[in-house]
């Protein structure tokens, strides 16, 4: 029955077949052709507008919404004082201290796979990177070198904070936040010193740890530490090395620290850093200078005892 | 004149850093103070000339009317951050190609390394015990240059110089960081890395470090050195409190005296709270402690100047 209402179709010749499929190659081809030309336009594509959201034409608007519209980039604002993006007044220290401390990341992490904070393992982990480990051992140098520049970029970035007078109102706390960060870089180093496990970190921790021995009040050897009952076994720096000597424990808490603590903390204070550095209005500088004849002497009468508050305009 | 010595110590791969601080930290001085002097000279032209100073745009840097105040981050910034990425990954890799983290034997607790040294930025903490007791140098000291430079902010009163080098209108502050910071901290890691050798002892550059070297000095108390008669503790006691108390006096007039100076210092000084001034005062004289015990030490041979029962300064 269904056969009968079904109109029949014609009998086609081969010509008409080929004459079909001409056309839908065609059709096919134009189609390519359509769709190749658009790839031209990349930015046009569904993929690329649900990944960038804005449009990238060079058009001011956009050019602020592709900093503001992308979680990485917003840690900028979208425009910035002229004077203040050429290299001369940050000397970009802070953000070649960032930088080192993601490439440090990233080659620590590699590191990590091939690390075990053992007695028996460490040493002959550092060998095998060494001389086995493909790239191995240039991966160790970029993680040791890149360590050491970054403390000298820390200290940098500190000098010229310190010689623009950046830490000056609103900026005090930020100044703040920054000894913080200098003090964990000192400590991140540190603490990675042990990790070979070789005579060159064993000594140098020893040495810095012996210090700590003479703590005053929790160190054994430190004024009035004996006094408070502190021993070899009980004093702040057995809690540092979990024992009396740098041994396995020592070996195991520096690489905690070194690899997890201290990197999260030293993070979380980066987050708060360059939060401050927006919120405080941006770079300090470079600012018009002021004029001593322009600075006011102070109202007289009871003036708290520290200053005003952080981010009132400076008294007139 | 070894100078292999002098070359062994250069060439250690983990000194390689300061050799590169000997070169940047003089480069940035010279690079911070050029500006600074620019803007001086920009600073003494527009107080010259009030109507200028209220028509010009107060920078060095090229202005013309009609320019925006600001430009836009991408790309006028982002290009100088991918720029500087770029140029620091080559640096490192180079470096990295060139130069071979150092290994040394294994740990090792009965071998003792001579001269055990610290990593080359704790030296200056290293060098401070030869001055000090550990618990000054180890844990008092650098608790107090941590406290101290977070204290600097809420101390300096003077609201010139914020956003701009500038000396002329921040000399006391410049000078006293640079003299923490270059002349103590960063000259004391040079010491501690080429001048101090087996034993800590002192070993001028290019002289051999020889590990049976004795050294027939003798330390004193500074009681002893002055050939006072003193020998029970209470007396030790007090003496060397008021030594130390009239070192403090001493370098509280000396800070005192630069604070007032000049003019512009005094009105800062008349802005400061009496906490603030105390402050100061503090962690001036401390600061100069250092360099005091230093010579103290090196010149006179003086261990102690304060012996007590419970702790030795
Ligand atoms: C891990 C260490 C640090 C990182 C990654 C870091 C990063 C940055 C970055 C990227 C900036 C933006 C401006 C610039 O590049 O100069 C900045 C600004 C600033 N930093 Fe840091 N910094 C660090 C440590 C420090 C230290 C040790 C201090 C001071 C003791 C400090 C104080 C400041 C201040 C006050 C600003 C604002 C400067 C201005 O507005 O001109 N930072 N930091």
């Amino acid at each position: 029955m269904a056969d009968e209402n079904q109109p029949q179709a014609p009998k086609k010749g081969l010509g008409a077949v080929l004459e079909e499929a001409k056309e839908g190659a065609r059709a096919l081809k134009e189609k390519v052709q359509e769709e190749a030309a658009a790839l031209k336009e990349p930015e046009k594509t569904q993929l690329f507008r649900s990944i960038f959201r804005v449009k990238h034409d060079d058009q001011p608007r956009n050019r602020s919404l592709s900093v503001l519209t992308n979680v990485f980039f917003h840690l900028h604002p979208a425009k910035i004082n002229r004077d203040a993006v050429r290299y001369n007044y940050t000397w970009g220290m802070g953000g070649i201290t960032f930088f080192l401390f993601l490439v440090l990341s990233f080659t620590g992490i590699l590191l990590m796979f091939y690390y075990h904070p053992t007695k028996a393992q460490a040493f002959r982990d550092i060998l095998y990177l060494e001389h086995d480990v493909p790239f191995g051992k240039l991966l160790r140098n970029m993680h040791r070198w890149g360590a050491h520049l970054m403390i000298i970029t820390v200290w940098l970035h500190m000098f010229r904070v310190f010689l623009t007078g950046s830490y000056k109102r609103p900026r005090e706390f930020n100044w703040c936040v920054g000894v913080l960060l200098l003090v964990l870089t000192l400590l991140l180093s540190f603490t990675g010193y042990l990790l070979p496990d070789d005579q060159l970190g064993f000594w140098a921790v020893t040495v810095g740890t012996n210090m700590a021995r003479a703590t005053p009040l929790l160190g054994h050897e430190g004024p009035l530490g004996a006094e408070l009952g502190m021993t070899p076994f009980n004093d702040v720096r057995f809690a540092l090395l979990g024992g009396s000597i740098v041994d396995s424990n020592a070996l195991l808490r520096s690489y905690i620290w070194h690899c997890i603590a201290i990197p999260l903390v030293a993070f979380i204070f980066m987050v708060v850093h360059f939060w401050r550095v927006r919120k405080d209005g941006g770079i300090s500088g470079p600012a018009p200078v002021m004029l001593e004849t322009e600075m006011k002497d102070p109202r007289k009468g009871p003036r708290p005892v520290i200053m005003t508050p952080s981010g009132t305009p400076p008294r007139p | 004149m070894d100078w292999h010595q002098l070359w062994q110590i250069i060439s250690t791969p983990d000194n390689v850093p300061i050799v590169a601080i000997l070169f940047l930290i003089p480069f940035y001085t010279w690079y911070g103070l050029r500006q600074a002097l620019a803007n001086d000279r920009l600073i003494a032209e527009l107080e010259a000339d009030p109507q200028k100073a209220k028509t010009h745009h107060r920078k060095t840097q090229p202005w013309k009317p009609g320019w925006e105040k600001e430009v836009h981050v991408w790309p006028y910034l982002m290009r100088m951050e991918f720029l500087v990425a770029l140029i620091v990954t080559v640096i490192l890799m180079v470096w990295s190609i060139t130069l071979n983290a150092p290994l040394e034997e294994p740990a090792n607790p009965n071998l003792t390394m001579n001269p055990a040294k610290a990593p080359w930025y704790f030296l200056g903490l290293q060098e401070m015990l030869v001055y000090f007791d550990p618990w000054i140098a180890g844990v008092v000291m650098p608790t107090l240059i941590i406290i101290g430079l977070m204290a600097i902010p809420y101390v300096d009163a003077n609201p010139l110089g914020n956003g701009y080098y500038t000396f002329k209108q921040r000399r006391i502050a410049i000078l006293s960081f640079g003299f923490g910071f270059i002349v103590l901290w960063i000259s004391m890691i040079i010491i501690g890395t080429f001048i101090r050798g087996p034993g800590w002892m002192w070993f001028w550059p290019g002289q051999t470090w020889d590990h049976n070297r004795l050294v027939f000095e003798v330390n004193r108390d500074l009681h002893e050195a002055l050939g006072l008669p003193i020998t029970s503790m209470w007396a030790k006691s007090i003496f060397g409190g008021l030594v130390v108390g009239l070192f403090y006096l001493g370098a509280g007039y000396a800070v005192h005296k630069l604070m007032t100076i000049n003019e512009f210092t005094r009105r800062i000084l008349r802005r400061m709270s009496l906490v603030q001034y105390v402050t100061i005062q503090f962690f001036f004289i401390t600061m100069l402690s250092l360099p005091a015990k230093m010579v103290l030490r090196l010149v006179f041979r003086i261990k102690y100047v304060w012996v007590t029962p419970w702790f030795n300064v």
